[in-house]
């Protein structure tokens, strides 16, 4: 047998195998324990996944573009899962029309709230330009907002994690949240995690109640449609 | 399966086109959203749509089944951007708290907003329909 260990490491970390599997497996892992804790909100998985996979790649000294080349396939689902909303929306049709005005006036009032108070709050704290039309976007699904960041000529890696930062800590306070409020309508409750929180929101809203993640799943595409709208407006008002 | 996965990335693929070709500033996925939910809505008046992978029955190969296989597992598909945080790390040293705090603020107001507008909105219009 020739060539030492090292360079079998060599090899596996420069092949989209390797970091494909570390993704699947540390998820696999991290959900179990979800599972496990009956999903507690701090037990979240992505949460975990993202800070013991960052961790594995600094140690090892791997560039993130090397990791994206395996995890790109995970990545890309992002776009089929959000056409995959349209069963659930289709299944619960009825419960659906017959909230449309709240969920019309959620939806605008929201999405307004989502940008309004984020671009307030980064100027109030004094994060540098970039940084604030960066995160602009956060509320709504990865690519979606990635693109958006693009348009504004902002960093989309950085929009990318703030809106999973956004997804997970939507996903960690919402149960929490809104048991505090004394709302018990899911279709309400969901409607806020998918408007504020997107994808992440939605996956937590789908472990609490169907109906909540069905609903969830309506403001989290509606939002994508509303924010791609309203942040460039947003901006031009708000940044001097 | 295969028939279902080629259905909900053929609703993609038309939703991208639309959005490229005409220019329109929303993402493609959700037109392909949309695609998706007129096909469904559709087999429901044209007998003849209801085959392959829009056969009614949530089976497991169905767009239903698969559908529901890509939603159960949705959080995983935002672990590979989470971890993009190893190329923030300065960004992170010299900004994490703010952006964090800016964060977590912003989210509070937007759930509790969201939720109030929701759950008003729905009062108001149920006591329009039965006024009593």
């Amino acid at each position: 047998m020739s060539g030492s260990p090292f360079s079998l490491w060599v090899y596996l970390a420069q092949s989209p195998l390797l970091w494909l599997t570390v993704t699947l497996v540390v998820y696999a892992v991290t959900d179990a324990i979800s599972l496990r804790t009956r999903r507690h909100p701090l037990a979240n998985p992505v949460l975990h996944a993202m800070w013991i996979v960052a961790a594995v790649l600094l140690l090892t000294g791997t560039p993130y573009t090397t990791y994206f080349a395996g995890a790109q396939f995970v990545h890309f689902l992002l776009g089929p899962a959000t056409v995959a909303l349209a069963v659930p929306l289709y299944q619960n049709r009825r419960t659906v029309l017959q909230a449309i005005v709240p969920m019309l006036a959620a939806l605008v009032l929201g999405s307004v709230t989502a940008i309004v108070s984020v671009v307030v709050l980064a100027e109030a704290f004094g994060l540098p330009r970039d940084v604030v039309l960066s995160l602009a976007p956060k509320s709504v699904t990865a690519g979606v907002a990635m693109g958006i960041s693009e348009s504004l000529h902002a960093d989309p890696s950085l929009t990318a994690v703030a809106v999973v930062l956004t997804g997970i800590t939507g996903a960690i306070i919402v149960t929490p949240l809104m048991n505090r409020t004394g709302i018990t309508d899911f279709r309400a409750r969901g409607f806020a995690a998918g408007l504020a929180a997107h994808g992440i929101g939605t996956a937590r809203a789908f472990q609490v109640d169907p109906l909540a993640g069905t609903f969830s799943g309506i403001a989290m595409s509606l939002n994508a449609l509303v924010t791609s709208f309203l942040v460039p407006l947003a901006v031009t008002l708000l940044i001097p | 399966m295969i028939s279902s996965l080629g259905l909900i990335l053929l609703c993609q693929l038309i939703g991208e086109v639309i959005v490229r070709g005409l220019g329109l500033p929303m993402p493609g996925p959700v037109l392909g959203l949309v695609v998706l939910l007129l096909l469904l809505l559709l087999r429901d008046k044209v007998r003849g749509l209801a085959v392959g992978p829009l056969a009614n029955g949530a089976t497991e190969g169905s767009i239903e089944g698969v559908s529901r296989v890509l939603l159960a597992n949705l959080s995983l598909l935002f672990v590979p951007a989470g971890v993009g945080v190893v190329q923030k790390l300065d960004l992170v040293a010299a900004h994490g708290l703010a952006i964090a705090a800016v964060l977590v603020l912003s989210v509070v107001v937007t759930l509790l907003v969201t939720v109030a507008a929701f759950v008003v909105t729905s009062r108001l219009v149920a006591h329009k329909r039965e006024p009593s």
